[in-house]
């Protein structure tokens, strides 16, 4: 399905971008008009997804994070991403809820459970070196919906 | 994202406003600490009442308090959570942690 529009955003791995990601995203997914509580929603996963990219990825260096979004007439939204950090071990593990490698900045461990209630699919992918890429997947019902 | 705090007999509340996300939350975090470890509060209140946004970081910061407050004999409540925010605190479990009010928001 082709989509109805598309976007590209990158920018240095900043803890204060964190807020201007998710509010750039929220502007651009806008279009499909959607409820204050998926706005919401969508906001939260895209924090939880560049946080982890910031602390994790990047391990605090600045370095840059990539976003993509595209919207479908089917009311789906898809959210990449993107950093070319340390990459993920064990995927699996890391998407435990609780398990976390930083308890010492108190990170929760649940970055990746929030993101999976918070969206209809989560898919990780990863190579040790190389970097991470989260998508997120959300169809959206709308206020017309 | 700004925090007041005000302690009434052993009582320590603290005002959260604005968006609670990992680039504020250490700031945060450390207001609170200090002021909690300053009074040894009975009860430490988080009031939730005007935060806008909180992801993870923010059930970080409130495991934390929890630990503090355990570790100072104290105990940890959170308050007047908006419906956003409880849905996220809800996922962590945090209800079995804190005591939790689950009463709308007091304006």
């Amino acid at each position: 399905m082709k989509p109805l529009n598309e976007m590209k955003l990158s920018f240095p791995s900043k803890s204060a971008n964190e807020a201007f990601a998710r509010t750039a995203v929220a502007a651009f997914v806008a279009a499909l008009d959607p409820t204050v509580d998926e706005l919401t929603d969508i906001k939260t996963a895209v924090s939880e997804a560049v946080t982890n990219a910031i602390v994790h990825g990047y391990r605090e260096s600045i370095q840059t994070i990539y976003i993509t979004a595209a919207i479908y007439p089917d009311n789906r939204v898809v959210i990449r991403i993107r950093d070319k950090g340390c990459g993920i071990e064990d995927i699996q593990k890391a998407m435990e809820p609780l398990y976390t490698t930083s308890p010492e900045g108190e990170r929760a461990g649940l970055g990746f459970a929030v993101m999976q209630s918070l969206c209809d699919k989560v898919k990780v992918t990863s190579r040790p070196g190389k970097g991470t890429t989260v998508t997120l997947t959300r169809t959206l019902t709308g206020r017309n919906g | 994202m700004s925090v007041r705090i005000y302690l009434a007999e052993d009582i320590l509340t603290a005002y959260l406003s604005g968006e609670l996300d990992h680039h504020v939350v250490r700031t945060i975090r450390e207001e609170i600490d200090e002021a909690a470890e300053r009074a040894h509060p009975a009860v430490l209140v988080l009031d939730f009442r005007d935060v806008t946004f909180m992801d993870s970081s923010g059930i970080g910061l409130v495991m934390g308090r929890y630990a503090l407050m355990q570790e100072l004999g104290g105990e940890l409540k959170i308050e007047n959570l908006p419906n956003h925010i409880k849905k996220v605190m809800r996922l962590a479990g945090l209800e079995r942690l804190a005591n939790m009010e689950t009463g709308g928001v007091r304006k």
